[in-house]
């Protein structure tokens, strides 16, 4: 390991590491613009300069590699002249109108001319002005203040994979752009708006809201995929303003989606904020007490087995064993978390799981992807891929329709046959699957929301231990969820008890009358017309399609009001917390369940969120862990039987409106437009 | 004054034919196959003790560039000659190529074969449109002869070469922008290290070498190395293509030995300063982008790397520009300003913010609409864009502007002064 002076302080670090990284290991600050630590080294904008020992220039700090025995100095003279001057430049074209700028306050040119700057200029010449570039619904665009670091063209290159952004032009005509102007398609391309070290690129929707000193910010994880994302929620007053990332290396990295970061303007729109309850065909407001007692009402003499309960995508674990235990007081084994029927075992926690957890694709050699479009479904995941992808020895392979996962896939087909095939060893693709060292395969909801749901996970299974994917150190077994409560759900054994019935057979029973009342805990993806003369429960945060169809609306806390506990689909336990208070009369989702089980007399047996998180320990033990993803034994699980060779169908066909909070907001609308063209699946009439 | 016998290009000025019998007949391709078996360490070694250096500019010895590449590799290697030919006042490659591109075509072989290389690329800029189809024939003719491709020479080196013409930007004639131009990117420098010998083109060890000093090496290889380290001086021995132009006689590119006192280059090669010796100026010795040297030192310095190290310019590409007295100098070094300004790549801070800053400074200098604490302003200005850019071109703008201020600082001044004596009259 090489030896480096900086300052005077001596360390030693790993062969590789560049001068900027040294320093920051010996506790030296080095001011920087463009370098990023997760992005590809470009070295343009100068700032970081430093003097070198018998060099006879300033050395880039961030692009040069520490050698034996360099002396760095990053305070001398010559240190300080360069990075004066660099700032000088940086700051001659830049239009210096901090006042009206959205970033002031989180500007790293800002901070670094306080740092670095001088207190007056020597530019006497006209400033450049740059035309705005139109970047599409999310991000906006003040070219003029642009200081050419190229990190949203590495971003949107290298991480995202589109290549969309690059700088056209020479010299101080060069202009970061789009080369055709044109929206940005990728689905996280608003990180480049974190990226951006000073206000030429910004956040749209929040334009103008506020300052950042005036936000209370709350570190919470998101729940519109079942990614687990952590995020910080800032809030002011009463109102979520904007969703930024949170630092998790095994989730997120430091991204997320855009419609994580934006979906949040629909938390205001559409909101139940008092109960409704039906009266004469008509929902008409009501009281608290007025609601419980309409159902204690009409549930009175109804036996349990004519009784059920489904849970939605957004749902938190607390309000699902607060539901779980009504259901069971009221004497009802119909319950299910899986809305859209897939063919999800809870017998055998690794075979619901991301098993090889999202930060292990990284050891992963060969990857199978089966009816699963991670790019829509899971884009941070699909990053993921992308990263192993780039650094090489990577095999991906796919069984689904065509998609563009921008990365290259080899399609094994469309339908089950393919994977009947590859188990039988018939493929070809499977010699690359037997010479992996770490194959992983990655079954989305799209195989297992058919009729042969069963079948494929028991075939996907069978590939699994074919291919030597599970082992002590390895399981290559991965399911991606899309939905943030699934997981959580299963852990906590939200799925039909004994004799009871799954969300097919409550649909069922509903049309055929069997089922009389139907309690749905945010549940908006099923087929609403099916719940036949069902009396509907909905609570829930969003008048979506369940409202619609409720005859009792209780309405309940959305992600960012409550303290709630989430399992994402790696299995990992995360806590979302609260930033703001639910809208109205809404309340948080177990509260209300604890309330209206009073109403019912069957009092739950928990007053406050300690208790009830005592009891989701009792109901599993994974709870404990919060933060880690605990690795859960193999078994068996999934039905062997037929399948049909129908195509697989992937289960999202427009990433910006999946779920009521996204289909609230007016900026996901306006995504959805925009990307339109591209992310609308075509119809029979198209062409 | 070098001897006609010492020439190595005989075909500088078109007069005989630059296809591949002329050049045969000159002495190209004799004995190529001879000097291929003698192998790579002879060649390099041969290079090396003939103390040629880079005629691109930067003077870096050429035998010990070609030895860093490596012995034995894994992946392709690549030579890539710089004809890119675009620094002002420069026109030696033009010529080479125009009318004697079978030096090149040859040299490209016994360079490639000196550095184990079979894959040579000749980056040409796009503005040579004729001098593109020469050495495109050139280089046809040699294939059709057998002299490169598959068993060149018949000494079973197998070598290919491609033409690759440039589109026209400056910045493509440094060696790592060249590179990225020739993977078809946007031609913007790379930062260095690693160095294009250990990642170069595609990736794989490459030597980027000016066409000078690829054309050049055959004949030494066949003269051997001590019959040109016998021209010079100590270091910078040999022979050099001179471009003389600007306020001379005759303009013109002539080879002499290296050493030669600037005067006499002048006055024996271009007919001499126009109006007489005393009627000069000052001159950029080497190419746009060095700093201009006032006529005392003109008198005496002698044309190589050293002596114009020595007096605060550079050799560079040995284009010398003459200006005489009627020379404008604050606005011919501010046409170079704008020059880099157009010219860079806009990648890194300085040169980008910096090189339209000297420019339109200079602007208001050449009328005098500036004060005179502004000329140490200017000149603060390109000491922050020297060596802190990651390609040689902001220091290639910086020069020129410290040159000015370092030898016609009075005359700034004088134009300072005059300007604000006629707004005052006006005022008045």
């Amino acid at each position: 390991m090489p030896k480096l002076t900086i300052n005077g302080i001596a360390v030693e670090v790993p062969v590789g590491t560049t001068v900027l990284q040294a320093c920051q290991q010996a506790g030296v600050e080095v001011a920087h613009f463009c370098f990023h630590e997760r992005l590809a080294i470009a070295g343009n904008c100068r700032m970081c300069l430093v003097e070198q020992e018998k060099a006879p220039k300033p050395i880039a700090s961030c692009a040069m590699p520490v050698a034996e025995g360099m002396v760095i100095h990053t305070d001398s003279d010559k240190a300080k002249k360069a990075r004066h001057g660099v700032m000088e430049f940086l700051l001659i074209n830049h239009p210096l109108d901090c006042p009206i700028c959205d970033q002031g306050g989180e500007c790293d040119l800002q901070d670094q001319a306080m740092a670095y700057g001088f207190d007056r200029g020597r530019f006497l010449e006209n400033k450049r002005a740059v035309k705005d570039k139109d970047f599409g619904p999310l991000v906006a665009t003040s070219m003029t203040r642009c200081i050419h670091c190229t990190r949203c063209v590495r971003f949107l290159t290298d991480v995202a994979g589109v290549e969309e952004l690059g700088a056209t032009g020479r010299g101080e005509s060069m202009e970061i752009g789009t080369y055709i102007e044109r929206a940005l398609t990728s689905e996280l391309s608003a990180n480049i708006i974190d990226l951006c070290p000073v206000g030429a690129l910004t956040s749209k929707p929040y334009a103008f809201s506020a300052r950042p000193w005036e936000l209370r910010k709350t570190e919470s994880v998101d729940v519109l995929d079942a990614v687990g994302s952590n995020i910080r929620i800032d809030s002011r007053g009463p109102q979520v303003l904007r969703v930024l990332p949170r630092l998790n290396e095994d989730v997120n990295e430091e991204w997320i989606s855009d419609k994580t970061r934006f979906a949040v303007d629909g938390l205001t729109r559409r909101r139940l904020d008092r109960p409704y309850v039906r009266r004469d065909g008509k929902l008409v407001e009501a009281e608290w007490s007025e609601a419980f007692a309409f159902i204690a009402g009409r549930l009175k003499g109804v036996p349990g087995g004519r009784m059920a309960a489904i849970a939605g995508d957004l749902v938190d674990c607390e309000a699902m064993l607060a539901l779980k235990e009504l259901m069971a007081a009221l004497g009802s084994a119909n319950l299910d978390c899986r809305q859209d029927g897939a063919a999800l075992d809870p017998g055998c926690r690794a075979g619901y799981l991301f098993n090889t957890t999202i930060a292990g694709i990284g050891q992963a050699d060969a990857c199978l992807l089966i009816g699963t479009n991670p790019r829509r479904e899971a884009p941070i995941l699909n990053a993921r891929l992308r990263k192993r992808w780039l650094q090489g020895g990577f095999k991906p392979a796919a069984i689904g329709p065509a998609v563009d996962l921008t990365f290259p896939v080899a399609m094994l087909g469309t339908g089950p046959g393919a994977l009947l095939a590859l188990v039988e060893g018939k493929h070809e693709w499977w010699s690359t699957l037997q010479t992996a060292k770490n194959p992983m395969l990655i079954l989305g909801q799209g195989a297992l929301t058919r009729p042969d749901g069963t079948a494929i996970l028991a075939l996907a299974r069978q590939l699994a231990e074919r291919a030597g994917m599970v082992r002590d150190g390895w399981n290559g077994f991965n399911l991606l969820h899309r939905a943030a409560a699934r997981v959580g759900g299963l852990d906590l054994g939200f799925v039909p008890g004994p004799g009871g019935r799954g969300t097919a057979g409550i649909l069922g029973g509903c049309e055929s009358g069997e089922i009389e009342i139907v309690y749905l805990l945010g549940a908006d993806e099923i087929d609403a017309r099916r719940l036949g003369q069902a009396f509907v429960i909905y609570q829930g945060h969003h008048g979506d399609a369940g409202a619609h169809r409720a005859d009792v609306v209780l309405p309940g806390a959305a992600y960012t009001e409550k303290d709630a506990t989430y399992v994402n689909t790696e299995g990992r336990v995360q806590l979302g917390r609260r930033a703001v208070f639910p809208p109205g009369d809404a309340r948080e989702d177990w509260k209300i369940l604890r309330a209206l089980s009073d109403a019912l007399g069957c009092k739950l047996p928990y007053d406050s969120l300690p208790q009830l998180r005592k009891r989701m320990l009792v109901a599993n033990q994974v709870f404990a862990g919060l933060d880690e993803a605990t690795p859960a034994p193999w078994g068996a699980f999934g039905t062997a039987g037929p399948i049909d060779a129908a195509p697989f169908v992937y289960p999202i066909a427009d990433f910006y409106r999946t779920d009521p909070v996204s289909r609230a907001s007016p900026t996901m609308a306006a995504c959805a437009a925009a990307m339109g063209a591209e992310t609308r699946q075509k119809t029979g009439t198209h062409g | 004054m070098l001897s006609d016998k010492d020439r190595i290009f005989t075909n500088l000025y078109g007069l005989h034919d630059w296809h591949l019998p002329g050049a045969r007949a000159r002495g190209d391709w004799d004995g190529t196959k001879e000097l291929i078996l003698k192998g790579r360490d002879w060649i390099v070694n041969e290079m090396k003790n003939s103390g040629l250096r880079g005629r691109g500019g930067a003077g870096f010895p050429t035998g010990v560039k070609w030895s860093f590449m490596p012995k034995q590799a894994d992946r392709p290697t690549y030579l890539v000659v710089n004809a890119d030919e675009s620094e002002p006042g420069t026109c030696k490659d033009r010529d080479i190529i125009r009318h004697d591109p079978q030096k090149l075509v040859e040299g490209c072989l016994l360079a490639s074969v000196g550095m184990g290389v079979h894959h040579c690329y000749i980056y040409i800029r796009g503005e040579f449109v004729n001098e593109a189809k020469h050495l495109q024939t050139a280089i046809e003719e040699a294939y059709a002869a057998g002299l490169i491709g598959k068993n060149a020479c018949g000494s079973g080196y197998d070598f290919d070469l491609y033409l690759h013409r440039g589109a026209g930007a400056y910045i493509c004639g440094e060696e790592t922008a060249l590179l990225e131009s020739l993977e078809g990117k946007k031609g913007q420098p790379r930062l260095k290290p690693p160095f294009p010998a250990a990642v170069g083109l595609y990736g794989c060890p490459t030597t980027v070498n000016n066409v000078e000093t690829i054309a050049v090496s055959p004949t030494i290889l066949r003269r051997g190395a001590s019959w040109f380290a016998g021209i010079g001086r100590p270091k910078n021995e040999g022979t050099k293509v001179f471009c003389l132009s600007g306020h001379v006689e005759k303009p013109c590119n002539v080879e002499e030995a290296m050493g030669i006192p600037l005067k006499e280059l002048i006055e024996r090669h271009a007919g001499g300063v126009r109006g007489g010796w005393d009627n000069l100026l000052g001159i950029i010795p080497g190419g746009s982008s060095v700093p201009v040297i006032p006529k005392s030192v003109c008198d005496t310095v002698l044309m190589d790397f050293d002596a114009l190290r020595d007096v605060k310019s550079g050799l560079g590409t040995a284009a010398v520009i003459v200006m005489d007295k009627s020379t404008d100098i604050v606005k011919a070094i501010a046409r170079l300003s704008k020059f880099y300004k157009h010219e860079s790549c806009g990648q890194c801070t300085p040169c980008r913010e910096g090189t339209g800053w000297m420019w339109r400074v200079m602007e208001r200098m050449t009328k005098g609409n500036a004060s005179v604490e502004e000329i140490d302003m200017l000149l603060d200005v390109s000491y922050e864009i020297e060596g802190h850019t990651i390609c040689a071109l902001g220091d290639a703008a910086a020069w020129p502007i410290q040159g000015l201020i370092r030898h016609f600082r009075p005359e700034m001044e004088r134009r300072i002064k005059e300007y604000r004596e006629a707004a005052a009259r006006r005022a008045a």
